[in-house]
């Protein structure tokens, strides 16, 4: 494909212009009012509302990751989480090993967990973690492996609809307990936290938070740009082809299964980046970021949001994290309710998501500047909610 | 698995003989043999449970026989091929409901129905080039479907589905098309368009069509083959096999 067909391609799309216009417009916004906006300001954005900018940001990325297999090839997993922990894994690791000898143990090579538990060396698999480029790699691959095994035998077998998903959730669950246990060698029960710096840069000054967003924003970009790629391609044309005709497509000439098997890896991978962008900024990663409930947030986002359209999902994500934060704050026992009523009025009145209320009015103009003028709304609730909870 | 002693003849686009395949116990087909020659227009009839849909879905491979053989043309072993392979290969299928892309503009349908390599890495990235926007032109205007082009398949009236579905399949540019109950639903006219279009197609492709319509039967059928409980029952023209009489009681007389 020529660079101007793909240019025309990002041209048509108005709403996702104005998604990644917001994105930018955050990506400067938000250094500005953290470092040069003085702190007695009004206008200051504080290093914690920064920090949930950032989050919010990578399970912007995790919804795109799941409304680019279940949006558009019809692939509902509801094991993403797991793949988003596996990132996010293995930059802890690279974490873990950059804090060297400051650790409460002060070992110069084993992490503090190792030393308790009495270990003499560090297990074959976290050799190469001290390197960031290592991490890197893993943050991509390990996920990426896991989609490709696992898709591999279950798209094969013709695993499909809620066998699929319950498979997925079950791996997920599956990995949750694994996880958990300290002869793993991943920190058991508490997994990693107490992270120092990366890169050499301290984690909890303010600059480092504020490139982390910044960062995390250009990914979380490059990733709507990645699938509006694909999904604007012959293969993402044919992903909803299949959606609605998985034998026709076969017929044709299509081997269906490695198709999906190929999406699936691509998202793994988004997802895994995203986990791997969400850790240096939340300070911590444990076994819980497996647990099956994250992944049914993370599919309820898109739903939220609007399945099928990549921006609707990613908007849907911030706008229920700050619902989540507003109602785990205020009323936590409320929370899931609130979730659970969420989904179903949801499912019942807006089955295209928030995104469907502007296409209703079959302009997607309207679309683009309905959701973002929420978002921007809840942006104010949440930056002034932020300042509350200080 | 037995094969045949000896190739099928060049003459022949398919082969299938002694087929067997059975369902708890059912025998969907039950040591099946028929041939169809290249460039033919062939009828399949039979009532309800005959195994006129089980042969069709072991000639694309959707499902396997317990037993015989499949050959398309000479030397191609349909029993050793999967759906995609088969598709590759040359065969095209039409289902009996119209089973198109609907949330994809008829342009759309017929522009992933392109014969050729397909793997989703090449498809990121592949572009219709002129020649081949020009045969989408060309087919648009054989199954009568050029001011809907950019419509979605799934506003389409139902005849107008079974079309673009036959068009797909032209796109495949398959030696032999088998084509199940085109004109199921149809009205008069469009089930005359229907033959038309059928009829215009064998020029150029082997055709098999398994059809319940008898009108329709006759409009088009030069051969028929009556199945009946998973075997050849009779085979011949139309005349031929209308009077034959375990024919009527199976089935015409019914």
């Amino acid at each position: 494909m020529s660079g101007v067909r793909r240019w025309t391609m990002i041209e048509h799309d108005r709403a996702g212009a104005v998604f990644l216009a917001l994105i930018a417009a955050v990506a400067i916004a938000a250094p500005v009012l953290n470092q040069l906006v003085p702190a007695s300001s009004p206008f200051h954005l504080s290093t914690y509302s920064l920090t949930l900018i950032g989050k919010y940001m990578c399970y912007a990325m995790l919804a795109l990751a799941v409304d680019l297999i279940w949006g558009y090839a019809g692939i509902l997993s509801l094991g993403h989480a797991a793949f988003f922990a596996l990132g996010g894994y293995a930059m802890g690791m690279y974490l873990m090993r950059q804090i060297g000898p400051r650790g409460v143990y002060g070992d110069p090579i084993l992490p503090d967990f190792m030393v308790f538990l009495n270990w003499q060396k560090l297990p074959w698999f976290w050799t190469g973690f001290n390197h960031f480029w290592f991490a890197l790699v893993a943050i991509a691959a390990v996920p990426a492996a896991l989609a490709l095994v696992f898709g591999w035998f279950a798209f094969r077998s013709r695993v499909t609809g809620v066998y699929f998903s319950i498979m997925t959730q079950a791996l997920s669950y599956a990995l949750m307990l694994a996880f958990f246990r300290n002869d793993m060698g991943f920190g058991g029960n508490n997994g990693f936290t107490d992270f120092k710096d990366i890169l050499g840069f301290d984690l909890h000054a303010d600059r480092t938070r504020v490139v982390l967003v910044v960062v995390t924003a250009a990914a979380l970009a490059a990733s709507y740009l990645a699938c509006r790629v694909i999904v604007s391609s012959r293969a993402g044309r044919l992903f909803r082809a299949i959606r609605d005709a998985e034998s026709r497509a076969r017929f044709l000439g299509y081997r269906v299964e490695s198709y999906k098997l190929w999406v699936f890896v691509v998202s793994a991978v988004l997802a895994g980046i995203a986990g791997a962008l969400y850790v240096p900024q939340v300070g911590i990663i444990n076994p819980s970021e497996f647990a099956p409930i994250n992944s049914i947030e993370a599919v309820i986002w898109v739903a939220v949001g609007g399945r099928g359209t990549l921006f609707g999902a990613a908007m849907g994500a911030v706008l229920v994290n700050y619902a989540k934060t507003y109602f785990t704050g205020a009323l936590p026992e409320l929370w899931l309710y609130a979730l659970g009523a969420l989904f179903v009025l949801v499912t019942l009145f807006l089955p295209h998501g928030l995104a469907g209320l502007g296409r209703r009015r079959r302009r997607a103009v309207q679309a683009g500047a309905a959701v973002p003028a929420i978002w921007v709304l809840g942006s104010h609730v949440g930056v002034s909610l932020g300042n509350k909870l200080k | 698995m037995i094969r045949p002693p000896h190739l099928p003849s060049p003459d022949k686009i398919l082969t299938l003989e002694d087929l067997t395949v059975s369902f708890d116990g059912f025998k969907a087909l039950d040591g099946l043999t028929l041939s169809v020659d290249r460039g033919e227009l062939r009828c399949i009839i039979g009532p309800n449970g005959a195994g006129k849909t089980t042969m069709m879905d072991v000639v694309t491979g959707k499902t396997r026989p317990d037993h015989g053989s499949a050959w398309f043309a000479q030397d191609v072993d349909l029993l050793a091929l999967s759906e995609p392979e088969i598709a590759q290969a040359g065969i095209g299928r039409k289902f009996q409901k119209p089973t198109v892309f609907e949330s994809l503009t008829v342009f759309e349908n017929l522009e992933l129905a392109i014969w050729g390599d397909k793997s989703f890495w090449k498809d990121l990235v592949a572009r219709l080039t002129r020649a081949q926007r020009q045969h989408i032109d060309d087919i648009l205007d054989v199954i009568g479907l050029t001011s809907e082009r950019a419509a979605l398949a799934g506003a389409l009236a139902h005849g107008q589905k079974q079309w673009l579905e036959i068009g797909m399949l032209l796109m495949q540019e398959p030696e032999l098309l088998l084509v199940d109950e085109p004109v199921a639903g149809m009205t008069p006219q469009e089930t005359a368009r229907t033959v038309e279009l059928l009829l215009s197609l064998a020029a150029e492709h082997s055709l098999i069509v398994v059809e319940h319509d008898m009108d329709f039967v006759r409009s088009i059928a030069r051969r028929v083959t009556v199945l009946h409980e998973g075997r050849v029952l009779a085979d011949g023209n139309m005349d031929q096999v209308q009077n034959d009489p375990r024919v009527v009681e199976v089935y015409l007389g019914a």
